[in-house]
């Protein structure tokens, strides 16, 4: 029995998420619903777990699917990047799993509930079906098995303008995913493969092909929608803000950080990376863009009423310091990009899940009903202030390593405005954060308000592990650095 | 293909919205016949059923649901989505510059992987339909993906708009007015209509196993069986179809067929292929991909049935 | 690389690229919800023609194995679409529900008016 699982470790990756979501159908009663989703999500985070340990000893692991070997099969291919987005992914669903048992209840219908897990395990399924592929075609089908299943789960919010929401991201989301497949139709027009390692070795020959070009275009900004890159990034403040609160933090935790690695993926393993950055322009493109969007998203995020709102804000930032990791392209950058990619899904995770409880107490996540909070609510606050301090860079938070490790690669290459664009995000992210902990400290409660205690320990303990796992790669970073490190070296090396 | 032009022209600028909805119904179906033209006879007819037939089909519900006409527009259409297209046509124009001419045999793309499947697709399966063993085996991966993304649909239509207490009654109107009874009492579509449906769902049996000979296989089954009740809804009403098919039906078969094609793939593990590989179910390995290939697409065509049901069912139900 | 040999073999592709063109404009110009995804749909329709006029051989056939054919048109791209087909109905089954709830929520479908509406409720 061990045999067989450990050989067939990379399918169960999928298929038991995939195998779960029918179960979950048929059962009906929440509760038991409930049971399966969590069961199997920890499954499967001890899979993700296992395989980037097989990952670090072997290097790149093959799965042939079918049995049929690429370019005439779908195989997957599994390396450092793509194992620690198995993990990256499995841990934030293994902490939400046990969050989503109070926060669900409150927020959803109890009949549908049972209809909201199977829409979850589709969703952890196909990014996982993204994170583990090697066939450019079936990550655009599993990409949108995890899309489909983001637009459901979004407009489940109870205000209406969830669905407003997300059928703004559905429209936009399938614009992305049609100049991706256009993009993909393209490259196989000029060299008649899928497989991403086989067009490793056939783009290099026809690099100057405009069909090529263009290929590259239509894939990053097909993928750059998804993972709203500014000025792509239109549907994410909205569908963060309305979407149920179990599903703000999900999403906030892998949604966009897996179209960044299908960018990744795409953009270095199969152009072959460093030689299309720097001889197209795309990386002073992107680090353009990325540049706008730290300063400019911190400064909206100011403004703020809706805390869910200027975490969205904030998030486009945070995506913006990934962005501008990677565009420098060089080891350092891109390692600082990718651990800050891994720091940032934890610490934004734990502050949606702040503001889930906070919604489950006062039913409002506005600031000005945040008044005096921390004097009731003191536990969730304090949870609130440290994800605040990872999003700053306090030292000691894993912001603050990502950070650090932003500016060194920053400074190596000279970019001097990526410098002050760090530095300047990070003083507006000051202001904002310390707008809600003035609120909710320093500020009464209000006379009318009604008591409320602190939130359920169901809640409060996945909510506390997310921050406590990112106060632990603060100060033990090495361990995340070197799978950063060797990740980046995995996407700039090309196949091996 | 300059008619398609013209359709989507139309499209853009007329204002009723059924016409609208018509029109992209010929659209798919000129694009259907476009694909016979270009040898692609899997795909028209999937086209067919798919695009002409159940967008068109859940198009109109939600027009039933919501109104006819769209708004007039304000004065000045938008120069910056005009502008954004052109610039997104001139580069896909760019790209297409290198690319060899239309119908050249010797284009990259006919000599690296496809030859392989032409090749050799019949020593393994031993089915002359290619795109069948390519579908169902070579690339089964993304097909159980596909079936995945119809699964996801069913379900999250249920989600989004189904309603919370199933088999109530409640009085539903499918096209306006009077229009329903007098269907019910006109004896010639009731008596057409009953000949008609049991022959379309043995036409979706055909197609269903027939896919490994010529065009067909799953998808197309399952939307054609699906189509016959969808039918009987029309002419009927959807209380005495509910009846026959109730939600926990379509529930069960939206999971079973998902759950079979899975469930090929973890039994190929166990007999100690890969996921997905069916060779090791069998004896030999064309008697194997034959067994695998037939049961995965019993799952997609179930899956399939059951999920346009549904969600008919679904848009069907609401009230108005 | 001349402009005038290409363009015959070229003018299909080209033709296709102004449909999908006028898909996305249809997405992107209009407000009317259910307009805009029939946009999306004219859009995705197109790229599958494309797809398949890719896979066009001169002078071969359906891909389906017979006595005495040598020439058939590429199979892939027609697997492929295959699956783009049914992800695209997907995607129109559960817009067109989303646009049905946004009704009953707003009173109604035009992108505008929703707007104003949401600007009210903050």
């Amino acid at each position: 029995m061990t045999q067989f699982v450990s050989t067939h470790l990379a399918a169960l990756q999928v298929v038991l998420a995939l195998l779960a979501a029918p179960v979950c159908l048929l059962l009906r009663r929440p509760n038991a619903a409930w049971v399966v989703a969590t069961a199997i999500t920890w499954v499967l985070l001890g899979i993700a777990l296992v395989l980037l340990e097989q990952v670090l000893e072997a290097s790149t692991l093959i799965y042939t699917l079918g049995g049929w070997p690429a370019p005439w099969g779908i195989e997957y291919r599994i390396d450092l990047a793509s194992a620690f987005m198995l993990v990256i992914i499995t841990g934030i669903g293994s902490a939400v799993m046990p969050y989503a048992w109070a926060s669900v209840e409150a927020e959803i219908p109890e009949e549908r509930i049972y209809l909201f897990y199977c829409m979850y395990l589709l969703n952890i399924a196909g990014l996982l079906g993204i994170a583990i592929t090697g066939d450019v075609f079936n990550l655009f089908v599993f990409l949108e098995i995890s899309s489909l299943s983001s637009y459901v789960m979004i407009s489940l919010g109870k205000d209406r303008r969830a669905l407003t929401a997300a059928y703004r991201y559905l429209i936009m989301g399938t614009i992305g995913a049609t100049f991706y497949i256009i993009g993909v139709g393209l490259m196989y027009m000029a060299t008649g493969s899928l497989n991403m390692a086989d067009l490793a070795t056939l783009i290099p020959a026809i690099a100057d092909s405009r069909t090529v070009l263009m290929s590259l275009a239509f894939i990053t900004v097909g993928l750059g929608l998804k993972l709203a890159l500014v000025p792509l990034h239109m549907w994410l403040p909205n569908a963060y803000t309305h979407a149920p609160s179990v599903v703000s933090v999900f999403l906030a935790g892998t949604g966009t950080k897996i179209a960044v690695y299908a960018m990744l993926r795409i953009v270095f393993t199969v152009f072959g990376g460093a030689g299309v950055f720097d001889g197209y322009g795309l990386g002073e493109m992107l680090s353009g863009l990325a540049v706008i969007a730290m300063i400019g998203a911190s400064a909206v995020a100011i403004f703020q009423t809706n805390v869910k709102r200027l975490l969205a804000y904030s998030s486009l930032a945070q995506i913006g310091y990934i962005m501008i990791g990677i565009a420098m392209t060089s080891v350092l950058g891109m390692s600082a990009g990718i651990v800050h990619l891994f720091n940032h899904a934890l610490i934004k995770a734990g502050l949606f899940m702040a503001m889930g409880c906070i919604f489950l107490r006062i039913g409002s996540v506005q600031i000005d009903d945040m008044k005096g909070l921390a004097k009731v609510m003191p536990v969730t606050m304090a949870a609130f202030v440290a994800g605040g301090f990872g999003l700053i860079g306090v030292p000691l938070t894993a912001g603050f390593i990502s950070k650090w490790y932003l500016l060194q690669a920053a400074i190596e290459k000279g970019w001097w405005l990526a410098i002050a664009a760090i530095l300047i995000s990070s003083l507006l992210a000051i202001i904002y954060i310390w707008r809600v902990v003035e609120t909710a400290y320093f500020q009464d409660r209000d006379e009318n308000a009604p008591t409320i205690s602190e939130a359920p320990w169901s809640m409060l303990i996945p909510m506390w592990t997310l921050i406590g796992v990112s106060f632990y790669f603060g100060i033990h970073a090495t361990q995340t650095m070197d799978v950063a490190i060797g990740a980046a070296e995995a996407l700039l090396g090309g196949i091996q | 293909m300059g008619f398609m032009v013209v359709i989507g022209i139309a499209v853009a600028r007329l204002r009723n919205l059924f016409a609208v909805v018509m029109l992209t119904g010929i659209f798919s179906l000129t694009a259907a016949v476009l694909y016979v033209v270009l040898d692609a006879v899997d795909v028209a007819f999937t086209e067919a059923a798919v695009g002409a037939g159940i967008s068109t089909v859940l198009m109109l519900g939600t027009l039933a649901l919501t109104t006819s006409e769209e708004k007039a527009h304000e004065s000045g259409s938008h120069p910056w989505a005009l502008m954004l297209v052109v610039v997104t046509g001139m580069a896909l124009v760019y790209g297409t510059l290198d690319m060899p001419p239309y119908g050249d045999p010797t284009a990259a793309i006919h000599h690296h992987v496809a030859p392989y499947y032409l090749e050799k697709s019949f020593g393994h399966t031993g089915l002359p339909n290619v795109v069948t063993s390519i579908l169902a085996s070579y690339r089964g991966y993304d097909t159980l993906g596909e079936v995945f993304v119809i699964f996801t649909a069913a379900a999250g239509v249920l989600l989004i708009i189904g309603r919370a207490k199933f088999g109530r009654r409640r009085t539903v109107r499918l096209a306006p007015g009077e229009l329903r009874d007098s269907m019910r009492q006109n004896v010639i579509l009731r008596v057409v209509s009953k000949l008609l449906i049991p022959v379309i769902l043995l036409f979706a049996f055909y197609v269903q196993w027939h896919g490994d000979f010529g065009p067909g296989g799953g998808f197309q089954a399952g939307v054609i069986f699906a189509a016959g009740f969808i039918l009987y809804t029309l002419i009927f009403d959807i209380d005495t179809a509910r009846t026959m098919i109730s939600p926990r039906i379509t529930r069960l078969g939206l999971a079973a067929g998902v759950l079979l094609y899975t469930l090929v793939g973890v039994a190929s593990m166990l007999k100690g292929g890969t996921f997905l590989d069916y060779s090791v179910l069998a004896d030999t390995q064309v008697k194997g991909q034959h067994l695998g290939i037939l049961l995965v697409e019993l799952g997609v065509g179930i899956t399939v049935a059951s999920a346009m049901v549904s969600i008919f069912f679904t848009f069907a139900g609401q009230e108005r | 690389m001349d402009f005038f040999s290409d363009f015959p073999g070229l003018l299909n592709y080209w033709v296709v690229i102004v449909l999908m063109m006028i898909g996305f404009y249809i997405v992107i110009a209009h407000d009317n919800l259910v307009k805009k995804i029939v946009g999306l749909n004219i859009f995705q329709v197109s790229v599958f023609v494309f797809y398949i006029t890719m896979a066009k051989i001169k002078g071969g056939t359906a891909p389906i194995l017979a006595e005495g054919i040598t020439t058939y048109s590429n199979p892939l791209p027609h697997v492929l679409i295959l699956t783009a087909i049914v992800v695209g109905v997907a995607m129109t089954a559960l817009g067109l529900a989303l646009v049905v709830r946004i009704r009953d929520a707003y009173g109604t479908i035009e992108d505008d008016e929703i707007q104003a509406q949401e600007s009210e409720d903050l």
